[in-house]
């Protein structure tokens, strides 16, 4: 009896295939799983330029860019000091103010609470601030200073940094 | 084919025609006729029943609701607002829809309240009791699903905040929650591919609840005294004794939800949610459905991102093992003297976490949502498996029939209505 031999055939076509079989699915399933990622159209979505000529020392502005809300704030003398007197490795995200902005005044911010994704409050003078005078996010509690970092409550991370230029002194290109 | 089954032989030919060919008649007959139930269930059996009858109004009104809804960010608002205002009884379908949803969850926590005192969960229904949990979920996601249809405020900053849940995840986070949304954020092809789950949610519940009720029809139903049926006279049949009384539930449902649907339709609602969706403001005040504020309240006990979102998930997926986790062999709470008081304290705790899960997360109420969190988990993990160590429970009565022998005599006892003996109910006391 050539038992052996036959079960080792059978082991191979077995094996080949729920191979195969599991090949085909994954290439069956993944065009739909891909589907599902954001389109062409979704990802061309470009940038913004804003005329920053209008705003006064210590005002903000929110402005839409990839259906996000920016900030863009042109800090005073005291926030820029507050902001830079902080040591970064005190911070529960240790970032300088210095690598946060490309000119001392102007921080520009995706208006996004990094914790689950609210809208921190602070861009109008009436806003709650936060302990840190810079936003404070009314959803879960977080706190962020005058560089935007995080210093109190549940977010992760400090409110990122959108790529910019400055296309002239008044103008800015976000995205 | 075999050629020998035994075909049920009916007085209408046509029922034999089918019976013949698809043995369905005979199938509802056993398991929904003739199928015996205790005859000691009290009106908490009846919440099954009252959940099947509002997955299918859900369905019904849903399906309707549809035939006008627009699903696109720029319309999803005003489509709704059109229903309330110009589709003949457009309002009432979208009252019931959104009360239903509502006394959905009043119903089925009433049901899991209801396994987890009597017990139901244990041998042999464990896989009952996961199935049920599996419901839960489903459920949970398909309301979540649905919220964000009416494109409000509440809707679109809710859909955020769930959505950003899964950013948590460590390094496949953002494009988990990314893939999830068909976008970097809450847009127009998340409104659609929302829309499109919300819709075949429920049908997916649909078939999970056929599993649920043919587990249970197995070993058969629980009762408030937690002992197996041992004789016919244990039990009475479904139909008619516990189809009407199952009937008597439904009617008092009806007026309940009745009342809320014409009286009160917005008592359940957020006012902020009649606000178009804005993308750059957030409410003040972000609440999450109310039947879902406990499991949101554990989410802001905790100061951490990723330790919140895990401790949310697993207060869920913690309630998959509980079956596992109780060692008492006693199923019904009212023979285990110490156990029932810290169940009654789960239900509590539970409840106090619901409201403080309403409330901002700040000062005492993020006490009191800290200690309902650690009572919450503490029930699970100790309480739970070492009180069925220590504890002595009463003796159980050797049969159903003989509960009410000891309790009000056999003359009463004998009448098998299935109404719970007034002393039960003194005991039950919920």
């Amino acid at each position: 009896m050539a038992k052996k031999p036959n079960n080792k055939r059978r082991d191979f076509l077995q094996l080949s295939t729920i191979t195969l079989g599991a090949v085909g699915t994954g290439a069956f399933i993944w065009p739909f799983i891909k589907s599902m990622s954001p389109a062409e159209d979704t990802l061309a979505a470009g940038s913004t330029e804003v005329d920053i000529s209008t705003i006064e020392e210590g005002q903000s502005i929110t402005i839409k860019w990839r259906g996000k809300p920016v900030f863009i704030k042109k800090r005073t003398k005291d926030e820029i000091d507050a902001a830079k007197m902080v040591q970064a490795s005190d911070l529960r995200d240790p970032q300088d103010d210095a690598d946060r902005v490309q000119k001392e005044e102007w921080l520009v911010l995706v208006g996004v609470c990094t914790h689950l994704g609210c809208v921190p409050l602070g861009q109008k003078v009436s806003d709650m601030k936060g302990e840190y005078d810079g936003w404070y996010c009314p959803c879960h509690g977080s706190h962020y200073d005058t560089s935007g970092r995080i210093r109190k409550g549940p977010a992760p991370k400090n409110l990122d940094v959108p790529p910019y230029t400055f296309l002239n002194d008044n103008t800015i290109k976000i995205g | 084919m075999d050629k020998n089954r035994k075909v049920h032989q009916f007085k209408n030919p046509v029922l034999n025609w089918i019976e013949f060919r698809l043995p369905i008649i005979s199938y509802f007959k056993k398991e929904y006729g003739d199928y015996p139930m205790p005859k000691n269930c009290n009106y908490f059996w009846s919440f099954g029943a009252l959940a099947t009858i509002t997955l299918v109004t859900m369905i019904v009104s849903g399906i309707f609701l549809a035939m006008n809804y627009t699903p696109h960010t720029d319309m999803a608002f005003d489509s709704v607002e059109r229903i309330m205002r110009d589709v003949n009884y457009g309002w009432l379908m979208r009252y019931i829809h959104s009360n239903g949803a509502a006394f959905f969850f009043i119903i089925v926590y009433i049901h899991i309240v209801r396994a987890m005192y009597f017990g139901s969960y244990k041998y042999p229904r464990e896989l009952n009791w996961i199935l049920g949990v599996f419901i839960f979920l489903l459920m949970m996601a398909t309301s979540f699903l649905g919220y964000t249809l009416p494109w409000g405020q509440m809707s679109y900053w809710g859909a955020t905040v769930i959505t950003n849940l899964f950013s948590a995840i460590p390094f496949i986070g953002e494009g988990l929650k990314t893939w999830l949304l068909g976008d970097y954020n809450v847009g127009n092809a998340t409104l659609n591919r929302f829309f499109a789950l919300h819709y075949v949610l429920p049908f997916v519940i649909f078939g999970v609840v056929g599993l649920h009720v043919a587990a249970v029809h197995v070993h058969g139903s629980n009762n408030p005294d937690g002992i197996d049926i041992k004789t016919n006279n244990d039990s009475v049949n479904f139909f008619p004794y516990m189809l009407i009384k199952d009937t008597v539930a439904m009617c008092a449902f009806g007026v309940a939800i009745s009342a809320v649907i014409f009286f009160g339709p917005n008592l359940m609602a957020e006012v902020d949610n009649y606000i178009p969706a804005d993308p750059l403001v957030t409410p003040a005040h972000i609440v999450p459905n109310w039947y879902l504020a406990p499991f949101y309240a554990i989410l802001r006990a905790v100061p951490d991102k990723l330790g919140g979102v895990l401790l949310m998930f697993g207060a869920i997926v913690i309630l998959f093992v509980l079956p596992w986790l109780d060692r008492s062999k006693v199923r019904s709470c009212n023979y285990r003297p110490i156990y029932k008081w810290f169940m009654m304290g789960f239900f509590v705790n539970f409840f106090a976490l619901g409201y403080v899960g309403m409330l901002p997360a700040e000062g005492l109420y993020l006490l009191i949502a800290r200690v309902g969190l650690l009572y919450y988990f503490g029930f699970f993990f100790i309480i739970t498996p070492f009180v069925g160590w220590i504890e002595k429970p009463r003796k159980l009565p050797l049969s159903i029939s003989d509960v009410y022998a000891k309790n009000i005599g056999p003359n009463i006892g004998a009448g098998g209505t299935g109404m719970p003996s007034p002393a039960m109910q003194k005991d039950t006391n919920l």
